[in-house]
């Protein structure tokens, strides 16, 4: 078995409110492996963006013990990149000095500026978009932007890629081709990712393995599914594929009869 | 056009709901002006224009050029003709109202007075006779310092204010109490402390222009969205960069609102402390032409006030469409 990246150890996250306390995750046991690709699915509102934070190191949990690379998460660190739902650009800034921004904090102190600049030009390229780097976010398309945020946290250089429903906001066909070019990415730089999705081909397509969570309150991981087919994968092959159907039958045996909503 | 913008001035400055409401309506007319003019989208309009260039170059032949003026024409008629038909409006019934004779001269008269005003702005004889130029800018000049140190010690406050709950839970209740309160109560304070009538002056104007500034910046701070915050700790970035980046441009719209809404009150208040200090100054000088019982002048004054605050107005209103930007 390869190295583990991050271990998560009977981690549980609750909240205060004002109607009394609200157990969001209970009970959540993961290890994840260098250069895996993990989907978290589950019904919305089950805390798989609670359990993404928490890798990120953006809220603290409650209880249990969270690990990267053997030391405990104390909050975000450059080793764990996010890409966000809603791209998260800052208008103000040019695609170039969006992912600048990330590269001088993270290599500023060993590099000189023009290593600084390569670094970026090469995230942008990287993602297809060398040829935007002068554009502002409102000039871009949403899947532009999106792969504006996708090559910001590249540019880091993280053990780890935290995606929250990265291509969620995108229409369908602008979503298949960014998935196929994430596959590519990450068979290119052997990046380790954890994505939420709600999405069962997402999921099946992308990942290494699937981690099913069950309804909130309290959720918990339900099941894993090991996906377990052969890299390069190609969508249209797959869509004829016995197994990747019986994954994806699996996925939906467990969220649409093991764990529906019945008020959704 | 002019009374009706100074008209609507003292809501801005009165209750709690006004300068709210002002901040969040002016929020919107920045980034539809943005839209229209963006500065930052000249990059991208570039090969747009070089297309459109092409075209208009191709479709020309077929429309003769005598028929395009003639379009042009009409659409600058289009836009000039309502506004000067309401300045007609407004002459002719001043016209008519001061045409059977009484105090208010006629628009002939006052004419002829701002001919010969005019013709000499900047004449001095003597400290309580000199032109209206002179008197305009000593009035910007006023408006000017105490404006300035109003801005430097309230958009500081307002980022503190923003960033510190706890702060804004101590003085907001404070700066509610004084908001309301017309800067010209505070003019006695003012020549107590500097026992001279001009630094009292400006000390009205700083008063009066630093609350829209506190307040809107200190909004600006709050609303600044999570996600930009978000981006920050996960880039885990120095509170300087966090400042430069993300604080500061994300708030720069809401400040430049606060600055041009302390701005015209400024200007608002500026002729009502100038009547009660003296000296050189276009308020001391409308109270002084009264006093000569020249109401042409009066009504001259009130025409440059007009005009002199729409100029600052549409000067900040250039520099707010500059910075403004598209959120996506």
């Amino acid at each position: 078995m390869t190295k583990k990246i991050v271990q998560i150890e009977n981690v549980g996250q609750s909240f205060d409110t004002k109607k009394g306390r609200f157990v969001a995750l209970r009970d959540i046991d993961l290890d994840i492996h260098e250069g895996e690709s993990i989907a978290l699915i589950g019904h919305s509102g089950c805390g798989k963006s609670t359990l993404l934070n928490l890798i990120a190191g953006l809220t603290r949990p409650s209880s249990g013990v969270m690990l990267c690379g053997g030391r405990e998460i104390a909050g975000p660190g450059p080793e764990r990149a996010v890409v966000f739902q809603n791209h998260s650009l800052l208008p103000w800034l040019t695609c170039f000095d969006n992912v600048y921004l990330a590269v001088e904090r993270v290599f500023a102190a060993k590099e000189g500026k023009a290593s600084l600049k390569r670094r970026t030009h090469e995230a942008l390229e990287l993602v297809g978009l060398a040829h935007a780097e002068t554009k502002f976010p409102h000039e871009i398309s949403g899947g532009m932007k999106q792969r504006v945020g996708i090559a910001r946290a590249l540019s880091m250089q993280p053990r780890i890629l935290l995606m929250d429903e990265p291509f969620g906001a995108l229409d369908a066909l602008t979503r298949a081709n960014l998935q196929d070019e994430l596959m590519k990415i990450l068979a290119a730089t052997k990046a380790t990712m954890v994505m939420v999705t709600h999405d069962v081909d997402e999921a099946v397509l992308l990942s290494d393995r699937v981690v099913m969570l069950t309804n909130g309150p309290a959720a918990t991981i339900g099941e894993i599914l090991e996906v377990g087919i052969e890299r390069p994968r190609d969508r249209l092959a797959l869509a004829h594929d016995a197994h990747f159907g019986e994954c994806r039958a699996a996925i939906m045996e467990f969220l649409y009869h093991k764990q529906l909503k019945r008020a959704a | 056009m002019t009374a009706a913008m100074i008209a609507a001035r003292p809501g801005n400055m009165a209750g709690t709901d006004a300068t709210e409401a002002d901040a969040g309506r002016t929020a919107v007319p920045i980034d539809e002006t943005g839209n229209e003019l963006p500065a930052t989208a000249s990059a991208a309009k570039v090969e747009g224009g070089v297309k459109e260039k092409a075209g208009k170059s191709a479709s020309p032949p077929a429309e003769p050029l005598a028929g395009r003026i003639g379009e042009w024409a009409r659409a600058a008629l289009r836009t000039v003709l309502p506004p000067l038909a309401g300045l007609a409006l407004l002459i002719g019934i001043w016209h008519l109202a001061t045409f059977g004779g009484g105090g208010i001269p006629g628009p002939g008269q006052t004419w002829d007075a701002a001919v010969a005003l005019f013709s000499d702005p900047f004449y001095i004889d003597g400290p309580n006779d000199q032109g209206i130029g002179w008197n305009v800018l000593a009035s910007l000049e006023r408006v000017g310092i105490g404006f300035g140190i109003a801005a430097l010690v309230g958009i500081p406050a307002g980022f503190l204010l923003g960033r510190f709950a706890l702060l804004s839970q101590m003085l907001n209740p404070i700066i509610s109490l004084l908001r309301p309160v017309s800067p010209l109560a505070w003019l006695p304070i003012g020549l107590l402390v500097f026992q001279r009538a001009d630094p009292a002056a400006t000390w009205t104007i700083f008063i009066c222009s630093i609350w829209p500034m506190i307040l809107n910046t200190a909004q600006g701070v709050t609303r600044v969205p999570q996600d930009y915050l978000n981006v920050a700790r996960v880039l885990n970035l120095s509170e300087w960069k966090v400042f430069t980046r993300i604080l500061f441009p994300a708030v720069l719209p809401y400040m430049l609102t606060g600055i041009r809404l302390s701005i015209g009150t400024a200007w608002l208040v500026i002729v009502a402390a100038e009547m009660l200090t003296g000296g050189v100054g276009i308020g001391f000088w409308v109270w002084d032409e009264w006093n000569n019982l020249k109401v042409e002048h009066i009504i001259i004054a009130i025409f440059v006030i007009g005009i002199v605050g729409l100029i600052l107005e549409q000067m900040l209103m250039l520099v707010a469409r500059r910075f403004s930007y598209e959120n996506r």
